[in-house]
């Protein structure tokens, strides 16, 4: 067969060098350069200011938590799909997939209604006669946001890695002699380590990096570390603090894909003989 | 040997409405090489399953060493089944995989390394101990997947086609793998396929199934050489099915021409379908330049009529070499023979056609569809 012309893949590259390669390389030159252009540490190492670094705790600490909640409530859910009837399966993954085909600022202004001091949660509770909740401008709005933003991220590849596993591979477990525990925990669980990683890392990056759902259901009392660097760049005007922090974010997020990277090969062969 | 080590008995199985096994009642002794053969559907592997455990069956019982395990969960099950498309851990080594079922049973870490090391010498895949299963060729993964079923030391071994997905000479190479992996252990092998030669090569007992019934039980020659009904005689091997009558005990018409046979009790004047094996029908040029009525053509017909009084006469109308033997159709009375031979005879050639006495099975004509699948009634 004739090999494909490589200049098929000219404007493949053309985008990639043109709107990554590029702006990648911008966003380094700013970030370890000042204003006159000469070389410097400085836009990297003012992250280190208390409230820089405040806003970084928080942003780890809200988008941690978000992927460890969106990792409990779709593995469950990944499974009972997995063992559900055709088209029970198509009718429930729709219910997650077909919000996500509306624009996200909308949904998350939704939540932004929902939560507010007089929103629909708080006329239900109030119906109620239970004491109102003032969520809204807190980081409990934030951290609810991103996992309802994110939660489809976390649901396919858990669900993709559990369709995956053939019913003869679980036909062997037990016939074997393990029970369905025993199965899951020995089978089930490590087959789906990769399809996990994969949700950790598509919920972990755009929640640590988020500034949208920050900015309407934090306020302006609540400062995600996304929401610094977009002011750096959208109000305060300085590019070159604004690369320096992104630089910085960029290095954590190498790290934790890194960590999970290694994690997982420690899954892949833990319990050796 | 003759002990009943597992007894099915009335299994009644449907899916969706369609019913996959009627009534099958079967018993399995101890130490046997027993293979289920049958075409796709016939419920060959659903009975393996309900032995296995990953199906209940409708109504019936399954007896186990004289206990009711119908209710029993697979991994309470004294049996493990090798799967078609080996089922291995893809997450775990090989030694990891092997020791699955011992982990589980907690045994300990030095007597599940010998167990490890023991039945990988069995399939003769010494040192792969931590290798990943992906990183082995299909004979060698089905290899594993026996050791990992074995090294739990159950009473019989489930196989369901396991040599399915391998190619011809690995097929053939695993087959004396299996038996001698069998005559080791001692212990019963439950096999199913719809390869005939297979199920001929290996077992000791073939149960021939179709429709969800069984169709036949016996040993390979039995089954080769006695086929009970059309279906099993076209199933196993090639073979002419003509109808015949049969005139009297031992004496069966075919195509108006009167053969001595063997067979008795079919009544008279009775149609009943005749098999003769390809290699058992006998050929001898009819010597034409010559004449008949010539010393040549009397005596070729003597040497016919010595096999058997009947015979037939007919032209060669295809020929294909097989290796061991040429294959040929020979058209008479309207029917094309298919003939198996090592002497070769040209296309064209006119030929006198006969058959031993105890070469020819007559079988009962299906009277209706429900007995054309039965056949067996007691077993």
């Amino acid at each position: 067969m004739k090999k494909h012309s490589p200049l098929l893949s000219g404007p493949y590259l053309v985008w990639t060098a043109a709107f990554i390669v590029i702006p990648l390389l911008m966003i380094v030159f700013y970030g370890l350069t000042d204003k006159n252009g000469a070389f410097t540490w400085e836009n990297v190492a003012s992250m280190g200011t208390p409230e820089r670094m405040k806003a970084l705790v928080l942003s780890l600490i809200l988008s941690l938590t978000a992927t460890a909640i969106c990792l409990v409530m779709a593995y469950p859910l990944a499974l009972i799909l997995t063992n559900m009837k055709i088209g029970a399966t198509a009718f429930i993954t729709s219910i997650f997939i077909i919000p996500m085909w509306m624009n996200s600022l909308l949904r998350i202004l939704a939540w932004q209604t929902l939560l507010e001091r007089n929103g629909v949660i708080n006329q239900f509770l109030e119906a109620l006669h239970l004491p109102k909740q003032y969520l809204l401008n807190t980081p409990y709005a934030i951290a609810i946001g991103m996992i309802y933003d994110f939660l489809p991220f976390m649901l396919l590849p858990i669900y993709n890695a559990l369709e995956k596993i053939d019913q003869n591979v679980l036909d062997a477990a037990y016939d074997l002699g393990a029970n369905k525990l025993q199965t899951f925990w020995k089978v089930i669980f490590p087959l789906t380590i990769p399809g996990m990683i994969s949700g950790i890392i598509m919920v972990f990056v755009p929640a640590l990096t988020t500034f949208v759902i920050s900015d309407f259901l934090g306020g302006s009392k609540v400062l995600l570390i996304g929401n610094v660097i977009e002011q750096q760049f959208t109000q305060v005007g300085d590019w070159n603090v604004g690369s320096g922090l992104s630089l910085v974010l960029m290095i954590f997020i190498l790290i934790s894909m890194a960590l999970m990277q290694h994690y997982d090969k420690g899954g892949e062969t833990a319990g050796l003989i | 040997m003759s002990t009943k080590l597992i007894d099915l008995q009335h299994i009644t199985k449907s899916f969706d409405g369609q019913v996959v096994l009627d009534d099958l009642n079967l018993y399995i002794r101890e130490n046997e090489f027993l293979t289920l053969l049958g075409p796709s559907g016939c419920g060959k592997t659903t009975t393996l399953r309900i032995l296995g455990g990953f199906e209940k069956p409708d109504t019936g019982r399954v007896i186990f060493d004289g206990k009711d395990i119908t209710d029993l969960a697979p991994n309470k099950r004294q049996l493990n089944t090798v799967f078609q498309k080996y089922a291995l851990f893809t997450h775990m080594t090989i030694a990891e995989n092997i020791a699955f079922g011992l982990r589980i049973r907690k045994k300990s870490e030095a007597y599940i390394r010998d167990k490890v090391s023991y039945a990988l010498k069995l399939v003769n895949l010494d040192g792969y101990e931590n290798r990943m299963p992906d990183s082995l060729s299909g004979g060698q993964q089905q290899r594993i997947a026996i050791a990992r079923a074995i090294v739990n030391e159950p009473k019989v071994l489930l196989l369901d086609e396991p040599l399915g997905a391998l190619d011809l000479k690995l097929r053939q190479d695993m087959q004396y793998e299996l038996i001698r992996l069998k005559n080791e252990l001692g212990i019963t092998f439950i096999y199913v396929t719809h390869d005939q030669e297979e199920a001929l090569t290996m077992s000791d007992t073939i149960v021939v199934m179709n429709q969800g019934y069984i169709q036949q039980i016996g040993t390979p020659e039995d089954i080769y050489n006695e086929p009970q009904n059309a279906f099993v005689a076209d199933f196993i091997g090639d073979s002419n099915i003509i109808d015949a009558t049969m005139i009297q005990d031992r004496l069966v018409s075919i195509q108006g021409v009167r053969f001595a046979c063997v067979d008795t009790g079919f009544g008279t004047d009775r149609p009943v379908d005749v098999v003769i094996r390809p290699e058992d029908l006998k050929l001898r040029e009819i010597p034409e330049d010559a004449g008949e009525g010539s010393d040549a053509y009397e005596e070729a017909l003597n040497r016919v009529r010595k096999i058997n009084p009947g015979y037939l006469t007919g032209t060669v109308s295809h020929l294909i070499f097989k290796g061991v033997h040429y294959e040929m159709e020979v058209q008479s009375g309207g029917y094309d023979w298919l003939v198996h031979s090592t002497k070769m005879y040209p296309v064209g050639t006119k030929v006198f056609m006969s058959v031993d006495p105890f070469d020819i099975q007559i079988m009962h004509k299906p009277e209706s569809e429900d007995e054309q699948a039965v056949g067996v009634e007691d077993i």
